[in-house]
């Protein structure tokens, strides 16, 4: 099903929750909210399946207004971040309980479970009960009563957050198509960029109770609105720096120049703010149009594939992260570069200047 | 601080334990050698925490000895074993200031005013949070209200080791990682043994400079984050380390030459002429090249992360993921790639083999 919100406000004890929300997401979508702690997503999630009363605004499933309809008529499947299940009745049972009641055939509702069950991998389980099961089974098991419930509209809020690492990467691959396959509307509440990304998709990005940016997951990474919208979207933290354009030249902390090239001759003169990803820094002078920066290394971590450098380049503290190993010393000056057609240019207030024409995203409002 | 050894340490939950299966640590030796940065690495159930709550002496072990400084100190109760531990979710009082959480510790054991406001304002500045030591806790972002956890640990003059439990999963990733940087800095700078356990590989080799690898009670490998990246010890830790993890292939082996579906695969260290058990020849994602004059796959589909790309594909019956940095053109449908011989490997067994590349 379509879902969609329009102009929606909630505010509780002072607190803005939710500021004029508007968002459409397809039927069939995997959509994905991603923001940090207290941007709204679980709100927003709750808004959706029911629990939650704008105070204005409207929220259509189809098109039909279902803004004052209470969460028992709603057909609506959700998984919270903490797995809740059943704790005396069998994995079968508490896979099987919305086809109960639902009144499914016993036949048919067999025959639902096992197909699930195998899916996800439960197979083996299913006569057992949740509590001798491992935290990534029993998450497993909230996933495939989401699942087995074929419900139109399916809320994740966070599922994976608790499992392991390595189950956690195994599922995100799997879960689009699982429910994808059911038919679902899926939307996905995440704090995690690099989640967002593997599961693909679109994006909506959350920001204090605002949806700042939504469109397809990648378009929104790539080419992202305003500064807080490349902000929320970049793990490791997005690099940034106040510059001025003055005439043919870029200038940074005063010191640091380099010529204004034929994306950027349109600017106006002035301030402005810049942002790169931290993989765009490469350590060492680069070729010749790099700009290039000379950095003292605050600390480097090594990931085994990849090195993390923090580093203090005049007031700004940046993260570069780069292929290899690279073994840098506390305190060591380090020349690093960028290709400044990684640079992006944002206003002094955060919006995004000179956007590529044929632009994918669209904003909200 | 104190040099920490784990001497043939075994610990079972059940009543009386037979088979190794009844062992939640089957027979770990490691020593934690002082000032070091270390990590326990592994999923749920491999025993990390057991091994945690064995050094700080929530749980006695079923044998071996625990010595701190070389005195085992297995009878020793947890508060006498000067631990500063740090948990998943932190340990604060929120209705106090930064100030009064960390004299708090100090005002318990009767010590002097004097003598703790220096302890307070000497470990509110390795942390950083003398600026915030008149607010009170409860308005504090969550990588500080960690720091204030630790540094209720720290504020004892006689720590002999600083004990981290997952303590970055409920913080946002951008806290993430200031407070990661932070907590290594502050190994570089004081030279704390620190011991950090967690599921999350970033996190365990990103910090640590010795990680200890762990699966099914065993301690599989111990390594800092470039020899288990490049020469993992076991397919476990093909696995567990890497994102996707190493690919495996079933292979032959005829007299040091290894061939996957027929085709003959050079290794820069080959196995040992002879070897009995399952072979199979171990290559992460990042060391396959497309190759011109390489193995024949085919291109399944490629998968956007941003910043790379993942390919799956297949060599026969066998699927596998190769590794795209940006800008790397991808062939769709045949593809032909190549290993690269200094970094792929066979395991027998689960085992690497092979030893040091000549």
């Amino acid at each position: 099903m379509t879902v969609e919100l329009e102009n929606v406000n909630l505010r509780r004890d002072g607190v803005d929750f939710l500021v004029d929300v508007s968002l459409k997401v397809e039927a069939g979508g995997f959509n994905i909210l991603l923001g940090p702690t207290l941007s709204g997503k679980t709100t927003l999630l709750r808004m959706m399946a029911g629990l939650e009363r704008p105070d204005s605004g409207r929220l259509l499933e189809n098109g039909a207004d279902v803004t004052s309809v209470a969460v028992q008529k709603r057909n609506v499947a959700m998984v919270y971040q903490q797995f809740i299940n059943y704790p005396s009745m069998s994995v079968y049972d508490n896979i099987a309980s919305p086809l109960k009641v639902a009144r499914v055939s016993r036949a048919d509702a067999r025959k639902r479970v096992t197909e699930v069950a195998e899916l996800l991998r439960l197979g083996p389980m299913l006569r057992r009960r949740p509590s001798e099961l491992s935290g990534g089974q029993q998450q497993r098991v909230a996933l495939a009563r989401a699942l087995v419930k074929g419900a139109p509209l399916v809320l994740l809020d966070e599922p994976l957050a608790n499992l392991d690492y390595k189950l956690r990467e195994e599922l995100r691959s799997e879960l689009p198509r699982l429910f994808s396959d059911a038919g679902s509307t899926v939307v996905y509440a995440t704090a995690e960029p690099l989640e967002a990304l593997m599961l693909g998709g679109a994006t909506a990005t959350l920001h204090e109770g605002r949806i700042t940016q939504f469109g397809a997951t990648h378009d929104v990474y790539r080419d992202p609105v305003d500064l807080v919208t490349a902000r929320t979207f970049s793990d490791p933290p997005l690099n940034v720096a106040g510059v001025v354009k003055r005439g043919a030249e870029f200038v940074m902390d005063d010191t640091v120049t380099w010529p204004v090239g034929d994306t950027h001759a349109a600017m106006n003169d002035g301030e402005y703010r810049l942002g790169f990803r931290p993989h765009h820094l490469a350590l060492g002078p680069g070729g010749n149009h790099a700009v290039s920066l000379e950095g003292v290394v605050a600390i480097a971590e090594i990931s085994g594939s990849e090195t993390y450098v923090h580093l203090d380049v005049g007031r700004h503290q940046w993260v570069g992260q780069a292929h290899g190993v690279h073994r840098l010393d506390v305190g060591q000056a380090l020349r690093v570069s960028v290709d400044p057609a990684r640079f992006m240019f944002f206003s002094t207030d955060g919006r995004r200047i000179d956007p590529r024409a044929g632009r994918t995203w669209h904003r909200s409002d | 601080m104190a040099q920490i050894r784990l001497k043939a340490i075994r610990h079972s939950y059940v009543d009386r334990p037979g088979s190794d299966q009844d062992f939640a640590l089957k027979r770990v030796d490691l020593t934690f050698e002082d000032g070091g940065a270390y990590a326990l690495l592994g999923p749920s159930g491999c025993g990390k925490t057991t091994l945690l709550n064995i050094i700080s002496g929530l749980v006695a072990p079923t044998e071996g000895e625990v010595l701190f400084g070389g005195k085992a100190i297995n009878d020793l109760p947890p508060d006498a074993r000067n631990i500063a531990q740090v948990f998943q979710f932190p340990v604060v009082y929120d209705t106090m200031t930064v100030y009064d959480n960390l004299a708090f510790p100090l005002r318990n054991r009767g010590i002097a005013a004097g003598e703790i406001d220096r302890r307070v304002r000497e470990t509110a500045s390795m942390l950083g949070l003398e600026e915030v030591l008149s607010r009170r806790a409860r308005g504090l972002a969550a990588d500080n209200k960690q720091k204030i956890s630790l540094a209720r640990g720290l504020v004892r003059s006689d720590v002999n080791v600083i004990m981290f439990d997952e303590p970055l999963t409920v913080i946002d990733p951008h806290l993430k990682w200031r407070l990661r940087s932070q907590l290594k800095q502050l190994h570089q700078r004081y030279n704390f043994t620190m011991i950090y356990v967690t599921h999350d590989q970033t996190e365990a080799l990103t910090f640590a400079d010795r990680i200890v690898v762990m699966h099914d009670g065993d301690v599989v490998q111990v390594g800092d984050s470039e020899s288990l990246f490049e020469r993992p010890g076991h397919t476990f830790v093909g696995h567990f380390i890497g994102s996707p993890g190493m690919n495996l292939f079933p292979c032959r082996v005829d007299n040091g030459a290894v061939f996957v579906e027929g085709q003959r695969v050079l290794l820069d260290a080959p196995p040992p002429a002879m070897v009995s058990g399952r072979t199979e020849l171990g290559v992460r994602p990042e060391f396959v090249r497309f190759d011109p004059a390489g193995i024949k796959v085919e291109i399944r589909h490629v998968a956007d992360v941003g910043r790379y790309r993942i390919v799956d594909a297949v060599l026969g019956p066998h699927s596998f993921k190769i590794y795209c940095a940006e800008g790397v053109e991808i062939p769709s449908g045949e593809a032909r790639v190549s290993f690269d011989p200094r970094l792929a490997a066979v395991f027998v067994d689960g085992w690497r083999t092979g030893g040091e590349a000549p």
